[in-house]
């Protein structure tokens, strides 16, 4: 149903009844066929491989599946895969370089912002979007920006502590 | 879950979206998809044909006419308009609702137009598109026209498009007064559907209201025009005593049930206060305040405890 090829340049050579795309996803170019009813989830977990972006709810609630497209944070289980063509996706293994996490993931470790772990990474790259937006959030703009993430375990305290720790550590990187 | 196949295209033209509507079958059109695409998931709707109009250039306006007369196009998602500089002085209760929208994520995504031909009975921009007296206007293969948006709904889900029309933009009219106002909404949680939404849109001038449009989301089947209380309000100063007036006529016309979400009285009870509280802020300083406050956190929502 989903076959992902490295972007080499030339044309891919399979004939498949489902529509090619190109689309960045972490800075790696990619070039994927796909069936229109395929969701955007299930191009980056089944088709590319990665498997931290998670579907919960899979009815547009709980947020676990939340991606950056284009910089802007989506439900990727309520987009469809052939809309990302020609454009750029980040998910959370983008967020951490080859020897350093990024403040966020960071943050997480240092105030204890995830038991289970599940809602994690879309809590992150809600917060990541809010943090590119908005360097400097209050509690309260951070509380705004994660309500349509939903966590079951930690009662939400230690997640926004975590991404007002993230927030402080990149001010002072930059600053 | 997925979707039921079908053929995708993605025009780069209305005229060629249109021209695709009308080859026949069952079609849809996706814009922000953020109710669309989870009804497809269940299976709900199964369209054969879904035009995305996502790559349609010149959609993802809101602006203002030199008349005055404001126009949202159907690729402009609410986080455009929650993020407006233009809204919150010219159109306070457009500027209210934008951040009460679904969630935040939902709003990066989602367009006001698609939510209007959506049609869900519960949704909040048909309330304050029909407190405001806006149109939807309609593309088809000869040309436009233009729907009031309270005859443009004709039932739960269901708008009055033909299959080879597109609804290109939401228009509301230009005001004659100071425009004031807000939307409240009553929400067990961020995302869930409105438990009482209030839509008070007014125009003043010299301490008199000139045109008055209420309505209601999420008591009753269908958005609720609340003519009766609108009517009590024209031609009056906003003494406490015509407020009281109107948020009874108000409150009288709401249908709600009884479910999950509270007791019909206790909703009845809702849309009273919300009307007395938005037009109670209305005036003068209120329309002060409106103008320099940004649609940041938190603003005008109550959540139920």
């Amino acid at each position: 149903m989903t076959i992902v090829y490295d972007d080499l340049g030339d044309e891919a050579t399979a004939d498949f009844p489902a529509r090619r795309i190109r689309f960045t996803i972490n800075g790696a170019k990619k070039v994927a066929e796909v069936e229109p009813r395929l969701l955007l989830a299930h191009l980056i977990r089944r088709g590319v491989g990665l498997t931290g972006t998670h579907m919960g709810c899979d009815t547009t609630n709980c947020g676990a599946c939340t991606v950056l497209v284009d910089g802007k944070a989506v439900k990727s289980c309520t987009m469809l895969a052939v809309q990302v063509d020609g454009h750029t996706v980040e998910t959370v293994e983008g967020l951490a370089t080859a020897s350093e996490l990024h403040p966020l993931q960071e943050g997480f470790k240092e105030e204890h912002g995830l038991q289970c772990g599940f809602c994690t990474p879309g809590m992150m790259m809600a917060a990541k979007a809010l943090l590119d937006a908005n360097p400097d959030p209050s509690e309260e703009e951070v509380r705004w920006a994660l309500s349509g993430n939903l966590c079951r375990c930690t009662g939400y305290q230690n997640i926004v502590k975590s991404v007002l720790w993230a927030a402080d550590k990149l001010r002072s990187a930059s600053g | 879950m997925y979707p039921s196949r079908f053929r995708y295209e993605a025009p780069r033209s209305l005229a060629e979206a249109i021209s695709l509507l009308h080859e026949g079958g069952e079609a849809k059109v996706l814009a922000g998809g953020q109710s669309l695409v989870p009804l497809m998931k269940l299976r709900f709707a199964t369209p054969e044909l879904l035009v995305d109009i996502n790559n349609i250039g010149g959609l993802d306006y809101h602006r203002e006419d030199a008349d005055g007369t404001l126009r949202v196009g159907a690729l402009c998602r609410h986080a455009d308009l929650e993020r407006s500089a233009l809204l919150p002085g010219k159109q306070p209760t457009m500027a209210a609702a934008a951040p009460l929208i679904a969630d935040p994520i939902v709003r990066n995504r989602g367009t006001l137009v698609g939510s209007l031909c959506h049609a869900d009975p519960q949704g909040d921009w048909a309330s304050v598109m029909v407190a405001l007296g806006g149109s939807v206007v309609a593309q088809g293969p000869t040309g436009r026209r233009t729907i009031p948006v309270a005859d443009f709904v004709t039932g739960p889900f269901e708008n009055v498009l033909a299959p080879d029309e597109i609804a290109v933009e939401a228009v509301v009219p230009p005001h004659r007064g100071t425009p004031a106002g807000g939307y409240l909404k009553l929400e067990r949680r961020v995302g869930d559907f409105a438990t009482v939404g209030v839509a008070v849109a007014v125009e003043t001038s010299g301490g008199t209201v000139t045109r008055a449009g209420i309505a209601l989301t999420g008591v009753g089947g269908s958005t609720i025009a609340c003519t009766e209380a609108a009517g009590a309000l024209t031609g009056q100063a906003l003494t406490p005593q015509v407020i009281e007036q109107a948020a009874d006529l108000a409150a009288g016309a709401a249908k709600p049930r009884t479910d999950h979400r509270g007791s019909a009285e206790y909703k009845r009870h809702m849309v009273r206060t919300f009307v007395v509280r938005i037009l109670s802020r209305t005036g003068p300083a209120a329309g002060e305040q409106a103008a320099a406050g940004q649609p940041g956190p938190g603003p005008e929502a109550e959540r139920a405890a």
